[in-house]
């Protein structure tokens, strides 16, 4: 066998070269988590830059919403003045932050599915062989397609803006509270008859005539991690739906359609209550809510509450199909090489 | 300089690179793995032998834990690779046999992206990338996209970006599939060059008889079992036979030789 010394000698070069174990702690602690972060963002944003088809069809898909689809339906809808509206907008302006949110949700469907897909190839693997723990992982990947998101809404935005759409000038961010308890509920939740708002902050006047695109932004990332994460739920799950038409029949249409991103609830109340009550429990309504409320410089409250709420709920669920011991991956069988 | 004082499994000097004990795997009613165990110690080059289906790839998935191996035990440098998967992780390198890298990308941008999964930015990211290509001879393409790469070329850049993070255990799961007879010698080169100089624990899986030297300890998985795990010289002598391919053959009772199996 070789001798002790030449043991000793060969392990020191490989001490050398491979670190101590004192680097491995540095590199895993806050900097590390920080690194890894914005290389997962990066990576996003620099394979998006590289896709122009992606761009160009997330763009003109919201934008033949905004110049065919509400031309035309204008003349048939009439909206009348709703928080946060103050007087009467065109229809354009009310179905632009449901087009926002419809980015959003097809930004996160593709990029979920596109994740399900990697999953088997190596893309995804070397991913979760990084030493970071799992959910940090995922949440800096869902994080990454929100970053994605939000340059395909400002893109969107700024074309509209083009259009003569754009956020009214704001004075001061509002704390906005109402809440309409749902008929089911049958009073065990109380209803609240006026809005109640609160004054949070003033914006200084040098913001104010583009704040909407700022306050946008948080409404912009809560909401898209919120789809992202259920879709990446939905995908992990529903082994069917590894086709994009799938996709649009069964999740994209419905969440899009029973919300209130094209018409407000109070008209759809008046068609169907059964189907103003699908609306009011689908989560797509409350994101596109929250991002109509901000554009206009307002938290509304229980868009936000109902948004955290569910994105905490489908995060979670996210990760625990991920999970290797109990989730999915293990339960579908091998990979596709070694069969 | 650092004293490795602390009470980490890895203090000893020579804790094998990677240990898998009696593990066994299922999917639904089908069992993949039985009772698999093997050690690759530091330093030590193990070549995985299997037909395609052996359980090569869900052996890997449990190390590198794709897969949770819910029976038996492995533990990478000492750390349990359930109990605790961040410590063991970072000592782990893997190559896949599907690709990893973005062909839009360039080598820089895609290292820096593998070396940021481990904690790295900055210049730390940069010194490491540019030392990775270094070790595998494609230091002055950094800048070109990988989709102008050949075949051989972007297997030497996915071991560039497994070996980034200096791992004590590298695994390689078919890594010479599908690349000519030049880029096949050269990436077993580079391999085999860091088990000597860095004193890494391979476990190359292949299903090529000619890949495995005199030298090399091999490890024969047939049908989720492990046939045979031992020296090669041993091998030929138990089964009374002069090359690898014959002793396959003898030891696992196929007719077909591996190649025309796979």
């Amino acid at each position: 066998m070789i001798s002790s010394q030449t043991v000793t000698a060969a392990s020191d070069v490989a001490a050398n070269y491979r670190g101590s174990d004192d680097d491995a702690r540095r590199r895993l602690g806050f900097a590390g988590y920080f690194a890894c972060f914005k290389g997962i963002v990066w990576r996003e944003i620099l394979r998006y830059l590289h896709q122009r088809e992606r761009f160009l069809s997330a763009l003109v898909r919201p934008l033949i919403w905004l110049f065919i689809f509400a031309a035309g339906f204008r003349q048939t809808l009439g909206i009348s003045i709703i928080p946060p509206y103050e007087t009467y907008v065109l229809y354009e302006e009310f179905i632009a932050p449901g087009l926002i949110a419809m980015i959003l949700l097809f930004n996160a469907m593709q990029s979920s599915l596109s994740m399900v897909y990697d999953r088997e190839t190596g893309t995804m693997r070397t991913l979760l062989v990084s030493p970071f723990p799992r959910s940090f992982l995922l949440l800096s990947k869902l994080l990454g397609g929100v970053s994605v998101a939000l340059i395909q809404a400002y893109a969107f935005m700024l074309v509209a803006w083009f259009w003569g759409i754009a956020p009214p000038p704001i004075t001061e961010v509002k704390l906005f509270t109402f809440y309409d308890a749902p008929s089911w509920a049958g009073g065990a939740i109380p209803t609240m008859t006026d809005p109640i708002v609160t004054s949070l902050f003033s914006v200084p006047s040098f913001i104010q005539p583009f704040a909407g695109y700022i306050t946008v932004i948080p409404a912009i990332i809560l909401a898209g991690l919120m789809l992202g994460s259920l879709a990446l739920f939905i995908s992990s799950v529903i082994k069917q739906l590894e086709n994009f038409a799938g996709v649009m029949n069964f999740v994209i249409f419905p969440m899009f359609f029973a919300s209130s991103a094209l018409y407000p609830l109070w008209r759809i109340r008046e068609a169907s209550p059964m189907l103003f009550e699908i609306c009011r429990l689908n989560p797509f309504t409350y994101a596109t809510e929250l991002i109509r409320f901000a554009l206009y410089g307002q938290v509304d409250t229980v868009s936000l509450a109902l948004v955290v709420g569910c994105t905490i709920a489908f995060l979670a669920a996210a990760v625990f199909a991920y999970n290797p011991s109990k989730g999915l991956i293990a339960r579908r069988g091998g990979p596709g090489g070694s069969a | 300089m650092t004293t490795m004082a602390s009470t980490g499994p890895a203090d000893a000097d020579r804790t094998p690179a990677l240990v898998v004990s009696n593990v066994s795997h299922s999917f639904g009613e089908r069992k993949v793995l039985d009772r698999v165990s093997l050690t690759v110690e530091q330093g030590a080059f193990v070549v995985l032998l299997g037909l395609n289906g052996a359980g090569k790839s869900t052996l890997f998935s449990l190390v590198t834990r794709l897969y949770d191996n819910v029976s038996g035990e492995i533990t990478i440098r000492g750390f349990d690779v359930r109990r605790r998967p961040s410590q063991a992780l970072q000592r782990l390198g893997v190559v896949f046999q599907s690709r990893t890298l973005d062909i839009d990308l360039t080598l820089m941008q895609n290292l820096k992206y593998h070396a940021a999964l481990h904690g790295f930015a900055g210049r730390a990211a940069t010194m490491r990338a540019k030392q990775a290509l270094e070790l595998v001879g494609l230091a002055d393409r950094a800048n070109e996209k990988v989709r102008a790469l050949s075949g051989g070329q972007v297997r030497r850049v996915e071991i560039a970006r497994s070996m980034m993070h200096h791992p004590d255990l590298l695994l390689l799961d078919e890594a010479t599939v599908g690349l000519d007879l030049g880029s096949r010698e050269s990436v077993m080169k580079i391999v085999r060059d860091l088990v000597a100089k860095e004193r890494i624990g391979v476990l190359w899986a292949t299903h090529l008889m000619d890949e495995v030297l005199r030298t090399d300890q091999v490890v024969i998985l047939h049908k989720g079992v492990v046939l045979y795990n031992g020296p090669v010289p041993q091998l030929l002598t138990l089964t009374g036979t002069s090359s690898v391919r014959e002793a396959f053959r003898a030891v696992t009772g196929t007719q077909t030789t591996i190649e025309e199996a796979a």
